[in-house]
């Protein structure tokens, strides 16, 4: 059985400037990785802005070309997918969930109606009451209804609700794989832990492997199974992500580490700040 | 003891909308009353949608239809001066302004002019209150940049050609470059992964102890809160339900929601369950009676959906709105 995704040796290369001032920008620079097809998991990628994990996601999700390597899901080369059937058969498996939930709905469409959209385009429903019965599965499964929700704009419902649809439509197409892009980066503190524990459930009770991208390794620590850690397009370092995280080894790693901002420090007025400031070389 | 350098006093600020010949009123902020006093990082944290920000507008003075200031005062005081933001005419407001108050912004895009050079967003901010030549007036903007450990070679930058975390940066410059005595930070760091953020902050935190300023910090990052905040003021639906220094309120928070956003905070090296707060957050225009909090509270009672608990002193310096620590019979 070929492995549910393998990062072989990945490259993108983005050239930058004009014709006269060339210089090519490795935004992701040799990644391999591989995540197995029977046991679902939850692997962390993080790194600071312009580490090259979006990139990463982007080609994952098949919207971008790697310049080498290749990326293989179910042991197909994305590179090879050709034509609509093939491309809607990959994206029924291979779902995104996005970083901003205001500005992943358009705010002048019913929220429902891009739930039905995916359901009859991705899922490939056709009869009403299927693609009906199919988002209100999707919704339970974050906690929600489509009673709830439907009929209603974007800016009627909380960032932590509309994340929560935004994932819940993530999984009408019932992917293996959801690549999710600093999914709570912007959503509200109090509401942050109710998103993650969501993905921790997903893995858990549907057996989705889940990609989750972000700079906050307090998350990271709290749900990841593994993790890598990203630098200018290199992976630094990579493993169980509890025992990466406890002890890093790399200097990146440990800058990382240090620059998270721990609340134990309360009452402290600063003065952590300054020596994790210090060893982050600002 | 000496007086705060700014006093709100029973604040409510409304927003007053009237549409199809229905008058709604969202109180984004209902009866806020605190003080900051001088040299000192006040915190103030809150979920979207709490009225943090329209809070430290109306502290700045910057209100505009349909948001109107209802009631209560703010009164500032600057080097002996009172200076009352709801009476003082446009030109004291104007004078007061990044002389004396500055604000940071969260989108520093924003605030630097995109299709001109850095340098020409100082002169447009803070030429007139330095009120010096403009030779001198450069001098005193690269010594300043300097000494924030910026290189006064970004004057000549476009602001597109620095990274998010410079940018801030510059804003910061920016801010500070008068000495004001007060300043207003609202999410500057939101938008900045792990590193740069805490660049950023200690950049503020070096600044505010050279000016020896008094600044109102304003994320919904308690985490960030509990590093740089001397004090804390915690928000919700409009209301402050609790305030104390930030040790105490995190060892050990009174009231259910800032118990809540201290336990949910995720930490390396704890894997144990964390829930999320349930229920949705109050909608302004329509808020719960009583207590706003009680339809997520796990500790709501009769009372709390009926009385508004009243902000009580339990201990120097700490005030919390909740009936579950202060029993109405005790705070009537």
């Amino acid at each position: 059985m070929p492995p549910l995704l393998e990062v072989a040796d990945a490259h993108r290369v983005y050239s930058l400037g004009s014709i006269f001032s060339r210089h090519r920008l490795r935004a992701v620079d040799g990644v391999s990785f591989t995540m197995e097809a029977d046991k679902p998991e939850i692997f962390t990628i993080v790194g600071e802005s312009g580490s090259g994990k979006t990139t990463l996601a982007r080609m994952i999700l098949n919207m971008v070309r790697p310049s080498s390597g290749a990326i293989r899901f179910r042991g197909q080369d994305l590179s090879q997918i050709r034509g609509g059937q093939a491309r809607l058969a990959f994206m029924k498996q291979v779902q995104p969930i996005f970083q901003n939930p205001f500005e992943a709905f358009n705010p002048l469409k019913k929220v429902d109606r891009y739930l039905f959209m995916t359901a009859r385009h991705i899922a490939g429903l056709t009869a009403t009451t299927e693609i009906e019965a199919a988002t209100d599965e999707a919704l339970r499964n974050v906690g929600l209804s489509l009673g709830e929700i439907r009929g209603r704009y974007p800016h009627e419902l909380s960032g932590g609700q509309l994340q929560r649809i935004a994932i819940a439509r993530s999984l009408i197409s019932k992917p293996a794989l959801i690549v999710a892009d600093e999914p709570v980066s912007m959503v509200d503190a109090s509401l942050r832990m109710s998103i993650v524990n969501l993905l921790r459930r997903l893995r858990d009770g549907m057996g989705v492997s889940i990609i989750y991208i972000t700079h906050d390794l307090a998350t990271a620590y709290y749900i990841s199974d593994r993790i890598i850690i990203m630098n200018k397009g290199r992976v630094v370092e990579s493993g169980a992500a509890r025992a990466v995280l406890d002890n890093p080894q790399h200097p990146y790693s440990i800058r990382l580490k240090q620059a998270v901002l721990s609340p134990e420090a309360a009452g402290s007025a600063g003065t952590l700040l300054a020596e994790s400031a210090a060893a982050a070389g600002q | 003891m000496t007086v705060p350098v700014l006093q709100v006093q029973a604040l409510r600020a409304y927003y007053k909308i009237s549409s199809f010949g229905l008058d709604r009123e969202v109180r984004a902020v209902d009866d806020v009353t605190f003080h900051v006093n001088a040299n000192e990082i006040y915190g103030l944290a809150g979920e979207s949608s709490c009225g943090k920000t329209t809070l430290i507008r109306t502290i700045a003075a910057a209100t505009k239809p349909p948001l109107r200031v209802v009631g209560g005062s703010i009164v500032f005081n600057f080097a002996g001066r009172a200076v009352d933001m709801q009476k003082a005419d446009d030109d004291t407001v104007a004078a007061v302004r990044w002389k004396h108050l500055s604000y940071i912004m969260q989108g520093s895009m924003s605030v630097l002019n995109p299709v001109r050079r850095v340098e020409r967003s100082f002169v447009d901010f803070a030429f007139r209150h330095v009120g010096r030549r403009m030779a001198e007036f450069l001098d005193i903007v690269s010594d300043h940049l300097r000494r924030l450990d910026l290189s006064p070679d970004i004057l000549s930058a476009y602001p597109h050609q620095l990274s998010g975390g410079m940018r801030q940066r510059v804003a910061i410059a920016l801010a500070t470059v008068c000495r004001p005595e007060f300043i207003i930070a609202d999410e500057p760091t939101t938008a900045l992964d792990v590193i740069v953020q805490n660049g950023v902050l200690a950049m503020i935190r070096d600044v505010q102890k050279e000016l020896g300023s008094s600044l109102i910090f304003v994320t919904h990052d308690l985490a960030v809160h509990a590093n740089l905040c001397h004090r804390l003021g915690v928000m919700y639906a409009g209301r402050l339900v609790e305030e104390g220094g930030t040790r105490e309120m995190f060892r050990a928070p009174l009231h259910p929601y800032t118990a809540h956003l201290v336990a949910s905070l995720p930490r390396i090296g704890n894997t144990e369950p964390k829930k999320g707060l349930e229920g949705t957050p109050p909608n302004l225009a329509d808020p719960p009676s009583g207590c706003r909090f009680h339809p997520r509270c796990p500790l709501a009672r009769e009372v709390c959906r009926a009385q508004v608990p009243p902000m009580v002193e339990v201990a120097p310096g700490r005030r919390v709105a909740c009936f579950a620590v202060t029993p109405p019979a005790r705070a009537a």
